[in-house]
């Protein structure tokens, strides 16, 4: 058994990336989930419209309200296109005999922690009758009326699975696509495509292609079962989310194809993928929400891709938010996309053509080298 | 390319220089070949004979020094690790190759069809490469560097690990590559091998040890080779290496010696191109020290498909 013991251990030495992930990765777990693991919205912002603003505004002032806008001037509409496109959590609309209280379903979580908040704040005024402007004459009632837009009964399935049909695709883009990669270097093969009068981007199409087309039947598949089966309501529009898919497709499937190639083996691309895809996870506002990850983390949130392309799949399945309320996450996907792809066309490139000087298909015979 | 036919092109590399890190794979190396012919890199392990192969089939940039060879389409390569897909079936292998290099769908199915039947593979089509044995893997993979009628085929030992009757088959091809115009430029770290072509270049430690037609190889070969019952004591005994339960022994004598010591007398031979190359190795380590050491080349072998 020594023998044993003492070949696994010069083994491991040499494999620097599993002694890393094995004494990095609890480290890293233990500080984001112990910083980001928080179900817990502490303020929720709302937006105030209609004649009583001001005066609902103050009363909801508190800790646990933070208020965005205090419109005197706009009705139900201004406050639900406020929370369709994601800028409060919770909208109060006034002059009704009642006021209404709209709170975004497709925020589970911020939903919950507002329903809370809003019951606290009743009893508080039950409990003490005319204490706060109750003998203003506004009339303004203890118990406002509330609906919940976009997941009126606040299933979790309506909020997990816009996010799974982008895991699925972080899943089919990076781990798999790295997988396919790195098996032409591991065998051998890929110094046959170098010497192959094939250009690199051929390559690398051709090589992503197969996945794409695989991953956008995934996400079709995740689609049908969470509206079917699931009841998972798909209210915005399909072009719209069909490119964010893609454009989001496109941000993986670059990672994948890094990813493979600073990797020498399947074992190293698989321990890679998982690390991009690990902080996606639970750091995309997938599980936790964002506004409840500490600041010092929530950075990070911001760099992953499935951040944005969560934000987008939610707004348009739950909320049919319109694309122009998107632009930011499709800028950023857009622009990840880019940094991405063209890292990883480089790359792909220097491995491909060390031959470097010579491209495209010249019929005239090749002389190579100089500089002595 | 339009000389590739009536075999007047000539192919190689001039004066490289190639290092991997700090480590120089070749230092100085040329090479020749010609269309129609087959010419040998021949060198035992960390030679440099692979450095050179992927100079001339265009996957390595030599840090400095020329290549000559055709633009992509018009070379064929089989690399060392073979360049064939296991999870492929040898037919899709070929598959892929006639494709990538643009042959038409009936013209990439029926030479793969005939170079399969000729080399024993025509049942094995549809199986998966591998699942194929070494020497039918080895073979395919030749055929699909060999598909699409290069001008240059680089091979890197295509040989090696193959069982005789596999070799024979791999070398009717490698001869109808040549036959059909194109210059075959092959490692091997089989001597019997390199004798059989036109050309042989020997490399050891990123040099040049020796090169030219194996006749020439033989008899420049310095000195005087001895068959003798039993090793050398002494000083000889650096000189000396084992050969078919013999002991072979060099002196490095001056021609006239030579000549005071005719084939057949005090066990004097004629020496073939492996004892040449034995020799060129040990003369080189005779002149670099006096320090005795194994013959320098690795890769003897006796025997196989000759």
């Amino acid at each position: 058994m020594w023998a044993m013991i003492v070949k696994e251990f010069r083994q491991l030495r040499r494999d620097r990336r599993t002694l890393a992930m094995m004494i990095v990765m609890p480290v890293i777990l233990l500080v984001v989930l112990g910083y980001a693991a928080s179900f817990d919205v502490k303020t929720v912002t709302v937006a105030v419209s209609g004649p009583q603003a001001s005066v609902v505004a103050g009363l909801l002032r508190s800790p646990s309200f933070d208020i965005t806008q205090i419109a005197p001037g706009q009705g139900r509409t201004w406050a639900q296109d406020r929370l369709r496109d994601g800028n409060d959590q919770m909208a109060v609309v006034t002059g009704g005999t009642k006021p209404l209280v709209l709170i975004d379903g497709s925020q589970l979580f911020a939903a919950r922690a507002a329903l809370t908040y809003l019951a606290a704040l009743e009893h508080r005024f039950s409990g003490a009758p005319g204490a706060a402007g109750g003998g203003t004459g506004s009339g303004l009632p203890v118990t406002p009326k509330v609906v919940i837009l976009y997941n009126p009964g606040l299933t979790t399935s309506d909020i997990m699975i816009p996010g799974l049909c982008g895991v699925v695709l972080v899943f089919v883009g990076t781990i798999i696509t790295s997988l396919g990669v790195v098996r032409e270097r591991q065998s051998g093969t890929l110094e046959q495509l170098a010497v192959m009068p094939l250009r690199p981007r051929d390559v690398f199409l051709g090589k992503i292609v197969p996945y794409f087309a695989v991953a956008t039947v995934d996400l079709a598949i995740v689609l049908a079962v969470g509206v079917a089966i699931f009841g998972v309501p798909f209210r915005g529009s399909p072009a719209a989310f069909a490119l964010g898919a893609l454009m989001f497709l496109f941000v993986t499937l670059g990672i994948g194809v890094l990813i493979s190639s600073v990797s020498q083996n399947q074992g190293q691309a698989i321990q890679l993928a998982f690390m991009t895809l690990l902080p996606q996870v639970l750091l995309s506002g997938l599980i936790f929400p964002l506004s409840s990850i500490a600041a010092g983390v929530r950075w990070i949130a911001y760099l992953l891709p499935l951040t944005y392309f969560n934000e987008i799949s939610r707004g348009i399945m739950l909320r049919a938010e319109p694309i122009a309320s998107l632009w930011q996450p499709f800028v950023f996907l857009a622009v990840l996309g880019a940094v991405v792809v063209t890292g990883a066309t480089l790359r792909f490139r220097a491995y491909l053509a060390p031959a470097g000087r010579e491209r495209g298909r010249k019929a005239a015979p090749v002389t190579q080298g100089a500089a002595a | 390319m339009t000389g590739a036919e009536s075999g007047q092109v000539t192919w190689g590399a001039t004066e490289l220089f190639v290092s991997h890190g700090r480590t120089v794979a070749l230092r100085g190396v040329s090479l020749s070949a010609p269309a129609g012919q087959v010419t040998a890199v021949v060198g035992g392990d960390g030679a440099g004979k692979t450095t050179l192969l992927r100079c001339m089939a265009g996957s390595l940039a030599p840090g400095s020094g020329t290549v000559r060879r055709p633009p992509k389409e018009r070379s064929g390569y089989f690399p060392a690790s073979s360049g064939i897909y296991e999870d492929l079936t040898v037919a899709e292998n070929l598959d892929f190759r006639a494709n990538g290099y643009g042959l038409p769908r009936q013209v990439g199915r029926d030479r793969a069809a005939e170079y399969l039947e000729r080399a024993g593979l025509s049942a094995a089509s549809g199986r998966l490469a591998g699942q194929l044995s070494g020497g039918m893997r080895q073979k395919l993979a030749v055929i699909a560097a060999m598909l699409h009628h290069p001008d240059l085929l680089v091979l890197d030992e295509p040989t090696t690990g193959v069982d005789p009757v596999s070799r024979s088959g791999l070398w009717w091809l490698i001869a109808r590559a040549a036959a059909e115009g194109c210059a075959v430029v092959l490692a091997t770290t089989y001597l019997d091998e390199a004798e059989r072509c036109t050309a042989v270049l020997v490399l050891d430690e990123g040099t040049e040890l020796v090169s030219g037609s194996p006749e020439q190889i033989v008899a420049a070969m310095p000195g005087v080779l001895r068959a003798v019952p039993f090793k050398p004591e002494g000083e000889a005994a650096a000189r000396a290496w084992r050969r078919a339960g013999r002991w072979r022994r060099w002196d490095p004598l001056s021609g006239q010696d030579t000549d005071q010591a005719p084939v057949g007398r005090g066990g004097v031979i004629t020496p073939d191109l492996q004892d040449a190359v034995t020799v060129a190795a040990l003369a080189r380590q005779v002149g670099q020290d006096s320090d005795p050491g194994p013959a320098v080349l690795a890769g003897q072998h006796q025997g196989g498909a000759a």
